[in-house]
């Protein structure tokens, strides 16, 4: 059971962790070590079975019966799976020991570092469960988390909002995939993956399962039209939206479809879906992240459209490069995350509007940035431009037809895929140039603030921002290092063959990308010399506020969803309390005053009470006589 | 006599004798002796497990004496893996519930909570229809006082309508139950279990009535009226125990004697049931959504969570019966810690207007740490008690199959969203934002040792009070094979006798 480790310490050491007393100074320190601790220890138990278990590795004990369901708490922990584990605890030991000095003034440092584990501990459950009960599981807990740390900084108003956005709109996904699991289990009996893979389900029972799982997974993978809760979640801490674009949470769907692909495989139907529903949020995530002023959220539309591009490789058959996908863009986006709070850090804000000119200050951070838009845009050999080419190559190759899903699916991916590498490298210079280049807006357009001394009047004097203290700025160099080099693994057979990758080809389909990537870097280029120090988003003209509004989603969810629940919260209130409630009020009151009624007549003076005895006396003998004579 | 029957009959005897005891004695003196017998009662209880002899269903160990014969009422007790769990909860509660009055006064409050262990108790560990009916209404009287006796300010309407809205099921309770023991002349739930003896009208007649007595006790929507005002008026401890394990008699009766005794009856009403539980589901989280007072928005989310239970139970299988049982107990768990933390923060504050609390995070972290814990477990989080009952309801339905059995599945789990959406407005509203003190506070707070509550830190019994219920919430999350153990043979031979 040494997978078990995997997601028990983290999990374990997270518990603990939320028993310690919040505190400054000292009292960091346990909370601290047991974080890193948590991380490190998964990140040992997966290399060393990566390096010397024989895999794939497959325990698994009864847990508890239901009814006739029986439910095991089982791992399966292939070589795929380990990948995955490793970045996942890669990269949350990065952002624990990044957390110790970016939260170094934060009184409820203890909690956080605990959730941070609790979250990393669930994120490897997902990956390493081989049953879907702890998959759903580790699921729900991720979900729990990421509320928690969102809402974590008390200085953002908006923080408990988000947080409550983010945990509602996967929640609301999950019911899907609550109901999908259901269908999954109560068909099989069983609970463990390895069994419902090989199960025999009929079509139409699949396909709808399939689906309502895609609900779940477009929820917690930020997919349209669920994904309007990531670029909100830009409120939690930075190191903790690395955490949640990175490794956990978002991959979390993406994973899930790829545990489930054999029953994917089956199903035309959840396939086109996918498809569809990837290219939307491909396009969707690109064109707002275009417009975006703010750093943090130009990063987070950015993810919601590379989860787009696994998704739709996913989509058109290809897993394996989904999963190539997922694990460079687990490098890039951690890396550009950190680096975006060392650059936050340092210029206390979160506004491209108001940075320009870092480059001199802040090298590292800078050329950090380089290797992580670059990665992103897809630049080769950066490790993006090498799992970008597997994804087109997949869908160029659904277009061609035999795979599952229909044609025009992949020709659907394919078009949108193609299209975004643009947009992306459009996008990504225009971030590089307005954040590092030109000279500081940290003032605004009116200048800095004149100051008034003993002496003379003058300008304050700009702080000089530089690089951040060396527990920010070693993760940050350390992911450098396989945000540019993990494309080149495609190149390790022993990689391919776990992945069941393709083996890479350079072909002269790769033209078509890199002119486009060109084209979309060379424009934002053009537009940034033309007007030196104005944002290239200028350009997008009226349709600017459309981008940056991510196409009114957030509005038409609200008018949609948000609003028609509290109407019919606020009709079921008034029914309970005016009709169902006063039901039962009613006949207390109505009892009551019957019983007053004839304890009036009980008290009506002597007179009154005689002619009612005689009158009563008259009736039934008027009754004894009727009935009498009908005898 | 084995040692097993006496520690049966002592379960129900101990905080009888208890209360009795208390009763005699000076306040503080009785506050510690009450506790005492609480805490004694559990050792009986801790006992049973080990009379259970093999997993042939069947009871683990019983007593059966002969009362009034005229009537066909036998004194008798027994315990299986169904009931098992509900009396543990029962003498689980108590104890923190006695234990949890030694910082206030309140000698009368804790005869009566043993008074009313007594009854619980006695309630699920009757064999004899009679004897059920004895016990069931045995509580009526105590939670009365109790919710009359200490409660909020408009405490008299509240128990009135509580004492008036649940005799009037007993009213059907007691029709069912003579029913049952004229036409099938006995009493005993062991001979009647599998409805032996009775025919198809007489089995339709007595689920009805024995369905409407315990819907109202359950609550089942729409005869949940009472529940909110007794729970908002109820002290502390009061709503501990009405929601921890009164509300499972309930359940607990229509899973035994409703089930049991009538099987016909049971298959032929399932789907008007699952209807309304489903019903209850989307009613009860929707009504919260647009509660304004915490303790208020606790009651109604029981009303939710109970219909998940029934939910579980309408679907007459095996699946959904054990998710019953097991819904009931983390129900138990988590709103009775639910009401502990809603008391707590009522104290401190003296308000539970969610519009006038605030802030609670940086003021009493521990506290908001362990409200979040608290309605996160009730939002059915997997991996803590919540989720097993209420998922495995949804699996039940789903299940079951065909359009209407689905439709209630889809409804149920859109509930279990809502549940989320109401517990998070909740938490945003007391754990979030800047810390509001109300003038209330304010100004007491300036009087120089007006009231040692207003301290942020949690305080001794706090803690005894709740971290027994947490631990449990996460121990019954982990491992719910700590409650279905023993159930799933006595939950077989009840769906084998279903049609």
């Amino acid at each position: 059971m040494t997978a078990a480790l995997i997601p028990g310490v983290p999990l374990l050491l997270g518990l603990i962790g939320l028993l310690l007393p919040p505190g400054d100074g000292d009292r960091r320190r346990p909370a601290a070590t047991l974080g890193i601790a948590g991380a490190a220890a998964s990140l040992l138990v997966t290399l060393s079975l990566l390096l010397f278990a024989h895999k794939p590795i497959d325990v698994s004990t009864h847990w508890v019966s239901i009814g006739g369901i029986d439910l095991t708490i089982g791992f399966t922990v292939g070589v795929a799976a380990l990948y995955v584990a490793l970045a996942v605890a890669t990269v949350a030991l990065f952002v624990q020991i990044y957390s110790v000095a970016y939260l170094h003034d934060d009184p409820r440092y203890a909690p956080y570092a605990a959730q941070v584990s609790l979250f990393t501990g669930a994120m490897l459950l997902v990956v390493t469960s081989g049953d879907l009960i702890g998959v759903l599981v580790g699921w729900e807990v991720m979900g729990a988390c990421s509320y928690l740390l969102i809402g974590h900084d008390r200085r953002l108003p908006e923080a408990p909002a988000a947080a409550v956005k983010a945990f509602l709109v996967t929640r609301v996904g999950d019911v899907g995939f609550l109901l999908g699991v259901a269908v999954l289990i109560a068909g099989a009996g069983t609970s463990r993956i390895a069994d419902l893979r090989t199960h025999d389900y009929s079509s139409g029972t699949l396909t709808a399962a399939l689906l309502l799982i895609l609900a779940g997974v477009a929820g917690k993978s930020a997919q349209f039209p669920l994904h309007t809760w990531l670029p909100d979640a830009m409120a939690g801490p930075t190191p903790i939206s690395a955490l949640i674009h990175a490794a956990t949470m978002v991959a979390a769907g993406v994973y899930v479809v790829f545990r489930l692909y054999p029953l994917y495989d089956e199903s035309p139907a959840a396939l086109a879906t996918l498809g569809v529903m990837a290219a939307i949020t491909i396009l969707l995530g690109a064109l707002s992240a275009t417009a975006q002023d703010d750093m943090k959220r130009v990063l987070a539309w950015s993810t919601v459209s590379q989860i787009g591009y696994m998704t739709g490789a996913l989509a058109v058959g290809s897993p394996a490069a989904a999963l190539f996908h997922l694990l460079t863009h687990a490098a890039f986006k951690a890396l550009l995350f950190l680096a975006a709070g060392a650059v936050i850090h340092a210029v206390g804000t979160n506004y491209l509007s108001r940075m320009g000119g870092l480059r001199e200050h802040m090298p590292v951070t800078f050329w950090s940035f380089v290797v992580g838009l670059g990665a992103l845009a897809g630049v080769p050999p950066l490790s993006g431009f090498w799992s970008k080419e597997n994804v087109l190559t997949a869908a160029a190759h659904a277009t061609e037809g035999g795979g599952t899903a229909p044609v025009w699916v992949g020709w659907v991916v394919w078009l949108a895929a193609l299209f975004a590498v643009l947009i992306t490298a459009w996008y990504a210079t225009r971030l590089l140039l307005c954040a590092f280049f030109g000279i500081s807006r940290e003032h605004g357009p009116d200048g800095p603030d004149w100051e008034i001394g003993f002496d003379d009047a003058r300008y304050t004097a700009p702080a000089v921002p530089h690089d951040p203290p060396g527990a920010m700025r070693w993760p940050i160099l350390i992911l450098t290092i396989p945000a540019a080099l993990l494309g080149l693994v495609a190149y390790a057979p022993g990689f391919r063959t776990a992945l069941e990758m393709e083996d890479p080809h350079l072909s002269v389909a790769l033209v078509l990308p890199l002119v486009l990537l060109a084209a979309g870097a060379g424009a934002a280029w053009w537009l940034w010399q033309a007007v030196p120090g104005a944002d290239p988003a200028a350009a997008l003209g009226p349709a600017r506020h459309l981008f940056a509004s991510g196409f009114h989603l957030d509005t038409i969810q609200d008018r949609l969803v948000v609003r028609p629940v509290r109407a019919i919260a606020k009709v079921v209130t008034a029914t309970d309390e005016k009709v169902v409630d006063a039901a039962v009020e009613g006949t207390g009151t109505g009892t009551t005053g019957v019983g007053n009624a004839l304890a009036v007549a009980h008290r009506v003076p002597l007179p009154t009470a005689a002619v009612a005895v005689l009158a009563g006396a008259l009736l039934l003998g008027a009754v004894a006589v009727w009935f009498g004579a009908a005898t | 006599m084995t040692i097993y029957q006496v520690a049966l009959v002592a379960v129900v005897a101990l905080p009888a004798l208890g209360a009795a005891v208390v009763a005699l004695l000076k306040d503080r003196t009785a506050r510690l002796v009450g506790t005492g017998f609480a805490a004694v009662t559990l050792l009986p209880i801790i006992l049973l497990p080990f009379a259970r002899s093999s997993a042939d269903g069947g009871l683990w160990t019983e007593v059966d004496v002969s009362w009034v014969s005229a009537l066909n009422l036998d004194f008798h007790l027994g315990v299986d893996g169904v009931s098992y769990p509900l009396v543990a909860l029962t003498g689980l509660l108590t104890v923190l519930c006695t234990a949890y009055l030694q910082k206030s006064s309140g000698r009368a409050l804790t005869a009566l909570l043993l008074v009313l262990e007594a009854g619980i108790a006695g309630t699920f560990l009757s064999f004899d229809l009679i004897l059920f009916f004895l016990f069931f209404e045995v509580v009526l009287l105590p939670m009365y006082a109790v919710i009359a006796g200490w409660g909020g300010e408009d405490r008299r309407r509240a128990a009135r309508k509580f004492v008036l809205y649940t005799l009037f099921g007993s009213v059907f309770l007691l029709l069912g139950v003579v029913t049952v023991a004229v036409s099938a002349g006995t009493g005993d739930l062991a001979e009647l279990a599998g409805g032996a003896g009775l025919d198809r009208t007489t089995q339709y007649a007595a689920f009805t009535l024995l369905a409407i007595a315990f819907a109202v006790k359950a609550p089942l929507w729409p005869l949940h009226t009472w529940l909110p005002d007794a729970h908002t008026q109820a002290p502390t401890v009061g709503s501990v125990i009405l929601a921890g394990v009164l509300l499972k008699m309930g359940t607990y009766g229509l899973v035994r004697v409703g089930v049991g005794v009538a099987p016909l009856g049971a298959e032929k009403a399932a789907p008007v049931l699952g209807i309304l539980a489903v019903a209850a589901i989307l009613a009860g989280s929707l009504i919260c959504l647009r509660q304004t007072e915490l303790k208020r928005l606790i009651a109604y989310s029981s009303v939710g969570h109970m219909g998940f239970v029934l939910l579980g139970i309408a679907t007459l299988s095996e699946t959904g019966l054990q998710a019953a049982l097991l819904g009931n107990v983390a129900h138990g768990l988590i709103t009775g810690l639910l009401f502990f933390l809603a008391g707590a923060i009522k104290d401190r504050a003296h308000t539970g207007e969610l519009s006038e609390l605030g802030g609670l995070r940086e003021t009493a972290p521990r506290l908001a740490g362990v409200l979040g814990f608290a309605a996160i477990a009730s939002l059915g989080l997997p991996g803590l008690a919540g989720f097993w009952g209420e998922a495995f309801a949804v699996v039940a339905a789903v299940q079951r199959g065909g359009g209407l059995w689905t439709t209630l599945a889809v409804l149920a789990a859109i509930g279990g969203a809502l549940t989320a959406a109401y517990f998070l407005r909740l938490l945003r509203r007391v754990t979030h934002g800047p810390a509001r003190v109300p003038a209330t506070v304010a100004s007491t707070a300036l009087a120089p040792g007006a009231n040692g509550h207003l301290l942020p830190g949690v305080t001794t019994v706090e803690w005894l009070a709740w971290s027994p219920l947490a631990a449990l919430t996460l121990a019954v999350g982990l491992a719910p094979a700590l409650v279905l153990i023993a159930t799933s043979a006595p939950v077989r031979a009840l769906t084998e006798a279903l049609p």
